[in-house]
């Protein structure tokens, strides 16, 4: 039997088919588990595909890098799919517009809280410092994370990861939290979601409505320029 | 499609010129995305305020809605990275987790409670300016 799934599943590993088929069908499943719990915040798909996926390939004792070889061309989509966020934000500029100062101030709040929080925890819970600089620049968008991770001296990997389970943590409890804060706005949810959780919680507030996700769209794009200019500063202060 | 395709991509691409000439640390797709939102409010302007419907391009309309309601399915090859670092995760995983969780929660409150105060501010000036225009 063993035999028989080896002979079978030798000559596809190689493929780039097979780990983007996998990916896509975990993806499925966790979308449509999610559905079948009640579109529980807790079951977030993004992170159920990848227990799934990671639990695949440490049973077939697959290397990292070889499932990349074919996921690329998923991740590859993420860059378009940043680029198609400007189609909701210039659809509600004007709705932008009439915020400007609000959004301002908030976002240079919320990316100081997001960096100073999370090296200042890590620190504070006596974590390495390569984990606390890793920490750093989690609150953005997963490519500009990494890039910024490389450039203060942290684990551009561990820091993906850091961004993915904090855009989880930003759609699981999001909601919830701005609720019990008395605050309700469609605006609010969508640019706190961007800010703090980037693409991963702006998914989840596209439920919203156009509107929550244009600031979304905004808090991804203004907090990932924000951070890339701010993160290096903060950091040097730090030292 | 391809219009719209070529249109996300070219700005893409646009985004990873521009990026390396002027060694901008934001990485090609965001300035991407700055430039393509640029290019379509400008865009909107030129036309009649009166069709708002009408504004953008419907072919890019719906792929990129398509693109951006499956957006989490693009996060899930580098969330797998993780198990490349699983030594660090256990090791540290109080400050990992504290950290994540703390800073996380924390970004989301302050950011949604500036917003909030601040509109909310505005909202209360607006009316104390248009009662005071009423009052002579």
């Amino acid at each position: 039997m063993n035999h028989a799934l080896i002979a079978l599943w030798a000559p596809l590993a190689p493929s780039p088919l097979l780990w983007i088929v996998l990916t896509l069908g975990a993806y499925a499943l966790a979308r449509l588990l999610q559905r079948l719990g009640r579109e529980a915040a807790f079951i977030n798909p993004v992170l159920v595909a990848i227990v799934v996926m990671g639990v695949i390939l440490i049973a077939t004792r697959t290397p990292y890098k070889d499932y990349l070889e074919g996921a690329q061309f998923i991740n590859f989509l993420l860059g378009p799919t940043t680029v198609a966020l400007a189609v909701p934000l210039a659809r509600n500029f004007h709705q932008v517009r009439t915020t400007l100062r609000g959004v301002s101030l908030a976002l240079i709040g919320g990316s100081i809280a997001s960096i100073v929080g999370g090296v200042g925890l890590v620190w504070i819970l006596g974590g390495s410092r390569d984990v606390a600089l890793s920490m750093a620049p989690k609150g953005v968008t997963t490519p500009i994370a990494m890039a910024v991770s490389q450039q203060i001296g942290g684990i551009p990997a561990l820091t993906a990861a850091f961004a993915i389970i904090a855009g989880i943590i930003a759609a699981i409890v999001g909601r919830r939290l701005l609720s019990r804060l008395n605050i309700e706005d469609g605006r609010e949810h969508g640019f706190a979601a961007g800010v703090a959780g980037s693409g991963v919680a702006a998914a989840q507030v596209t439920s919203l409505g156009s509107l929550a996700a244009a600031f979304a769209a905004l808090g991804i794009a203004l907090n990932g320029v924000l951070t890339a200019l701010i993160a290096p500063i903060i950091i040097r202060l730090w030292q | 499609m391809v219009v719209a395709l070529l249109v996300l991509l070219g700005s893409e691409l646009l985004g990873e010129l521009i990026r390396g000439l002027l060694h901008l640390p934001v990485p090609g797709p965001v300035v991407g995305m700055v430039l393509l939102a640029c290019f379509l409010i400008i865009k909107d302007r030129n036309k009649a305020a009166s069709d708002e419907e009408e504004r953008i391009p419907t072919a890019l309309d719906t792929v990129s809605g398509s693109l951006i309601a499956n957006m989490g399915l693009m996060f899930v090859p580098a969330g797998v990275g993780v198990i490349s670092e699983a030594h660090l995760l256990q090791s540290q995983w109080l400050p990992i987790v504290g950290g994540l969780v703390g800073s996380t929660v924390l970004s989301l409150a302050v950011t949604a409670i500036i917003m909030h105060y601040e509109s909310n501010l505005r909202e209360k000036q607006r009316l104390a300016v248009s009662r005071e225009e009423k009052l002579p």
